[in-house]
């Protein structure tokens, strides 16, 4: 165990410098967008004067090197500056957006996850019988639709024909879970619709990868029901490949939710992140990727120590 | 007395006598005392004032689309459709475009000019306050002007006031502007989104960052690409402002907003997705509001760069364009078609006898060879953040050019940066304009030769001979005259398409009621249904 | 008879999904029962054990090739092409009625699939190019090495896909090969991890020690030992990725940085018309039907490959 201790410490350490890196690259990117910060604010509205008073205002004269370490000093000790555009502390405006986004997030997650897992295992099972056939078509058609026209399609259906839940997903700190988890259920269930196919196919695959094995082939052999072969023999050396796919998607559930954010007004990190990119509003940007980044980092990490924990030949290197 | 004048005071009387501020007596006195004979005050009192009977309370919720997080309280800065939306309902301005489109006062009461046009007084509403009470006073309006002017200000209407010299009190409620020349247009400018009145520092600044103001609504919460929270401000000077409380909501997708207001969790939404119009239509319970307005989609192109340096080569471009169908496909029949002069029917001095030019593809091949080409290649960029649609059009009117053999390649630019970087930049661009009250604000800003928005580097003499002497004009019929021959110039000679006129299309719930009259200076009454408009039932 | 009128309309929906299907299967079969007779010697056997869905697959995505390719001979009418008035309801000159700007819905969908498909699948096979290579060499090598060559990944994944490429589409202008390039960019690390991952599973086995023993080179290794026992993870992924790419072509058009207009794509088409759809409208179907037609046929051929790579008798 001593191993996957050292291994975590080690994987910490890199994850800090891809943060480093990452926010280099950001700065960089930002800095290369067209346009400038006091271009974007002042929009239709710029000219010559006014772009260089708001420049100034800014800061924007300064040389880009030192704008970058100025902003890094503060990151370091956990001060991510305030917004350029609306003067507010970035780690104000940002927290409860991310609290919205885990619990979303999170929301999506308990209901995927097993979903996909178990529906794995069973298509692997009933593998090519209708069954599987028709698990299949349904989840690949899925995801194979937009996903904000998949929130438009519940939204017709569970919220305009039938008024079962709202059609937008406002929330505030101060509702009642209940309530909250009633208001949120569309986007988590685009979100699901939107996840479980890539995790069952994956599951499906890594097992039937596995049943032509020689020690499945044995189990076969002594009379083992096919469902206890999988469950007993398939899955625990399958868990490498679909706990990758899971970590991936449980990183995209953090991450990559925009477009549902967007399609039922949900106040998540998501948009905050696009109008700061549009507005070129440089430490904003910054941190929303750097906590895009250090989710990403993390779920990576307990991925591989899965992994490493579900393999033991990883286990125990000769 | 002008006609313009007396309209005004026509509209400023209904606009009273609607909200209840004014019995019918008062009504037929004041109306005759402008001019109105008995019988036609009587006849404008029973049509247009007693169909409308407000009622007070309630929470009206608006979806506004074009909210983002990035907004921010400093007038300055104002430039999303949210912003305009709030600042309308929590702040007030000097003057007001009433529902009938004339000029009517807000903070202001009333206004006058020296003869030359160059010195403004504006008197001020002696029983104005602010959110927390303090009073309203010339030092804060002064305060709040020079917020857009001088060195320092970061402010995108600082060239709105290029011409003021000095913003002087007179007491405690009265203000005089000073102008290097003649404007008889100021009042109108006042009615401008950026210039809200604002609580003055001691340092003559202004408190912007606390989003206080005087308007009819306070702020309860704010948050901004989410949502706000407003009560009735008690103190508010005017009559109106029916509702108890107002919230916006942000709702930037168009599908979101759609099904918000069918679904009833807002009553009102400030832009109505145009593909699903008709179908939205045919709701009962639904009223979609469809309202012509000044706001024009323009095609500049550099006239002081090859192909387009040669007149026949923009007008084969103005004869090669399909106005209607444009109008048909792009904006589904919800706009008026244009003829290449930046002025809408809507506004004052609009021409009425000029001839739109028609789709004409044989004449703009002849153009075209004329000036010496038998083929054209050119690209026209567009963004679908402008307008949606943008970029469609842009197809379409390529289908069209290509009849008369030129070819138009049509480039999707990145929604992103699209004003800092293809705007005034490219050669041939897409461009939507909000609307300007008069044609002077419109041409100073866009077509004047040295203007800094000047899109299409258009340089005509005569042009701004003309708009010079029209800017210090206060005789109605001259000035509609140059108008007049400004129009046929800029659509003759000038360097910019203009196919349509957009209107605005927002929609409510039925319970939601309104004058019969609504502005057509912005979404949702000039953005003003916060205070004019009411629960019916 | 009153009670059954109610029940009419689901009546006819399902004997419609089961006419279809029914057409499908008999389709499969006649396909399958063709390529039999058509293909030469160890074709024809390989065919004539396929179940149908992995020969209703190869149809449609035979169909969908012949469509793309031969494009501009298939089409009724020219992908820009304006010939009827705004959603123009579906006539004999018009299959499928007519898009908001009166253009022929069937057209731009037949064109539709020589762009999105095109762009999809280069971008795909550039990302597993890349991706695979690199995660087979880190894992054979190991080291630092593999070192490098994760972290460098973890930096990409890291980035949200669609902030990406926002970002580098903003900066280097949206052309179709800048939009490869960069799908491909953000897809390669995901396949580096999975082929890393697998292939980690598969190099700690005591065959490639024992290869390595015999002194192998690395290039042997990775072809003859690693890559046919991990490819079928892969093939799985290949198959899904290549569809997400419609996804993610979607998503940036939802951002304003798809494919150049008047070009006809998929993903914006349904984009263009998507709320359409909350009236019951089907406009947006059209083209969303296509991308989850052509997933399903890919992924049921994939199935078919994995059953045979995996060496499954029952």
């Amino acid at each position: 165990m001593l191993d996957v201790f050292s291994i975590v410490a080690k994987r910490l350490g890199f994850g800090l410098i891809t943060l480093l890196v990452i926010s280099l690259i950001i700065f960089i990117a930002v800095e290369l967008l067209p346009g400038d910060i006091a271009q974007a604010v002042l929009g239709q509205g710029a000219t010559e004067s006014n772009l260089a008073a708001l420049r100034a205002e800014l800061g924007l004269n300064d040389p880009a090197p030192m704008r970058y370490f100025n902003w890094l000093k503060g990151a370091v000790v956990g001060d991510f500056g305030v917004s350029l555009v609306s003067k507010e502390s970035v780690t104000d405006s940002i927290t409860p957006r991310f609290v919205n986004t885990l619990m979303l997030a999170l929301y999506a997650a308990v209901i995927a996850v097993p979903v996909a897992i178990s529906l794995g295992v069973l298509v692997a099972l009933f593998r090519n019988t209708l069954f599987d056939r028709i698990a299949n078509v349904l989840t690949f058609t899925s995801i194979s639709s937009p996903e904000f026209f998949l929130g438009y399609i519940l939204i017709l259906y569970f919220s305009v024909k039938t008024g079962w839940f709202p059609s937008i997903a406002t929330v505030s700190p101060e509702m009642p879970l209940f309530e909250r988890l009633e208001r949120t259920f569309l986007p988590a269930l685009t979100l699901v619709l939107v996840v479980v196919a890539h995790m069952m196919r994956m599951t499906r695959a890594a097992i039937i990868n596995l049943l032509a094995s020689p020690y499945i082939e044995m189990a076969k052999l002594k009379g083992t029901p096919a469902w206890k072969v999988i469950v007993r023999h398939a899955l625990p050396n399958s868990w490498a490949p679909i706990i990758n796919v899971v970590a991936l998607n449980l990183a995209y559930l953090v991450t990559g939710v925009v477009l549902v954010e967007v399609v039922f007004v949900y106040p998540g990190i998501g948009q905050l992140l696009v109008d700061a990119v549009s507005k070129r509003d440089f430490p904003v940007v910054q941190a929303c990727s750097l906590i895009f980044a250090a989710t990403f980092i993390l779920l990576n990490l307990a991925a591989d120590v899965g992994s490493i924990l579900t393999n033991p030949r990883l286990r125990h290197p000769k | 007395m002008t006609d313009h004048l007396k309209r005004e005071i026509k509209e400023a009387l209904i606009r009273d006598a609607k909200t209840g501020s004014m019995s019918r007596r008062q009504f037929l006195t004041y109306s005759m005392a402008a001019g109105m004979s008995v019988s036609a005050a009587s006849g404008l009192w029973t049509s247009d004032v007693s169909a409308a009977t407000p009622k007070q309370g309630g929470k009206f919720r608006i979806g506004v689309h074009d909210s983002n997080t990035s907004d921010t309280f400093d007038p300055g800065t104002y430039v999303s459709v949210g912003q305009i939306q709030l600042s309308h309902t929590h702040r007030s301005y000097l003057t007001e475009i009433t529902p009938e489109n004339g000029l009517g006062p807000d903070m202001a009461t009333e206004w006058s000019a020296t003869p030359d046009a160059a010195t403004w007084t504006f008197k001020l509403a002696e029983n104005a306050t602010f959110h927390d009470g303090r009073k309203f006073t010339a030092k804060d309006a002064i305060a709040s002007l020079n917020h857009h002017r001088g060195e320092s200000s970061t402010s995108a209407v600082k060239s709105l006031l290029d011409s003021v010299v000095d913003i002087k009190a007179d007491g405690e409620y009265t203000i005089v502007i000073e102008l290097n020349q003649g404007f008889a247009d100021l009042p109108w400018v006042m009615t401008d989104y950026h210039f809200v009145m604002l609580p003055a520092k001691d340092d003559g600044t202004i408190e912007w960052e606390s989003g206080i103001g005087a308007g009819p609504y306070k702020i309860v919460s704010h948050e901004p690409g989410i949502g706000t929270e407003l009560v009735k401000h008690d103190g508010w000077h005017r009559e109106g402002a029916y509702f108890d409380e107002i919230q916006f909501i942000t709702l930037n997708d168009p599908n979101a907003r759609q099904t918000a207001l069918i679904t009833g969790e807002v009553d009102s939404i400030t832009s109505v997705d145009l593909k699903t119009m008709a179908l939205m239509q045919r709701n009962p319970d639904i009223l979609v509001d469809n309202i012509p307005s000044g706001s024009a989609i323009t095609l500049p192109m550099f006239t002081d760069q090859a192909p387009f340096d040669n007149v026949d080569v923009r007008l084969a471009l103005k004869y090669a364009i399909d106005r209607d169908e444009l109008v048909e496909k792009i904006m589904f029949g919800t706009a008026t078609a244009g003829d290449d002069y930046h002025v809408s029917p809507g506004m004052p001095y609009a021409p009425t006898d000029i001839e739109r030019r028609p789709y004409d593809p044989d004449k703009a091949a002849f153009h075209l060879k004329k000036a010496g080409l038998s083929s054209l290649d050119i690209e026209l960029s567009a963004a679908d953040s402008v307008l949606p649609g943008a970029v469609d059009m842009c197809v379409l009117y390529s289908e069209q050019a290509k009849k008369a053999g030129i070819n138009i390649k049509p480039v999707r630019e990145a929604n992103d940066g699209y004003w800092s970087d293809v705007w005034l930049k490219k050669p041939f661009v897409f461009v939507k304009w909000g609307a300007r009250p008069t044609p002077d604000q419109m041409f100073s800003i866009a077509y004047k030769d040295d203007a800094p928005w000047n899109e299409s580097h258009w340089q005509n003499a005569r042009f701004n001979e003309l708009l010079l002497e029209a800017k210090a004009e206060l005789d109605d019929t001259l000035r509609a005259e140059m108008y007049h021959e400004m129009c046929q110039l800029a659509r003759d000679d000038g360097g910019t398409v203009i196919p349509f006129f957009a209107n605005f299309v927002y929609a409510r719930n039925k319970n939601i009621g309104h004058g019969e009259a609504v502005s057509s200076a912005w979404e949702n009454d000039g953005a003003r249904s916060a205070h004019r408009w009411w629960f019916a039932s | 008879m009153e009670f059954l009128h109610g029940w009419m309309p689901a009546f006819m929906v399902l004997a419609t999904i089961a006419g279809v299907l029914l057409a499908a299967v008999a389709m499969s079969w006649l396909f399958r029962a063709l390529l039999v007779w058509v293909l030469p010697g160890e074709g024809s056997k390989v065919m004539r054990s396929a179940p149908l869905t992995a020969s209703f697959g190869l149809f449609v995505i035979i169909l969908y090739a012949l469509a793309g390719i031969f494009a501009p001979w298939v089409a009724p009418y020219g992908e820009s092409e304006v010939i009827a008035s705004s959603f123009a309801p579906a006539d004999d000159k018009m299959l499928l009625g007519a898009d908001q700007l009166g253009r022929d819905m069937f057209s731009r969908v037949i064109f539709g699939a020589r762009n999105t498909v095109g762009i999809a699948l280069i971008a795909t096979s550039l990302a597993f190019l890349m991706g695979a290579t690199a995660g087979l060499i880190a894992a054979t090598r190991g080291g630092w090495m593999d070192q490098i060559l994760g972290r460098f990944a973890d930096v990409i994944m890291s980035i949200p896909s669609l902030i990406f490429s926002l970002l580098l589409l903003s900066i280097f202008g949206t052309s179709a090969f800048v939009l490869i390039v960069i799908i491909a960019v953000i897809y390669a690390p995901r396949v580096f991890r999975l082929t890393r991952a697998v292939s980690g599973d598969v190099v700690v086995m005591d065959y490639i020690e024992a290869a390595r023993l015999r002194g192998e080179g690395l290039w042997y290794l990775i072809r003859k030992e690693i890559l046919p026992n991990s490819k079928a993870p892969l093939i799985a992924e290949f198959g899904l990725e290549f569809c997400f790419v419609f996804l993610l072509i979607a998503g940036l058009s939802f951002l304003g940085l798809g494919i150049q207009p008047p070009t006809a794509d998929w993903g914006s088409m349904v984009r263009d018309n998507a709320t359409l759809i909350s009236f019951g409208e089907i406009t947006p179907l059209i083209p969303a039907a296509a991308i989850s037609l052509l997933t399903v046929a890919v992924n049921f051929v994939v199935d078919w490959m994995l059953y045979r790579s995996s060496g499954l008798k029952d």
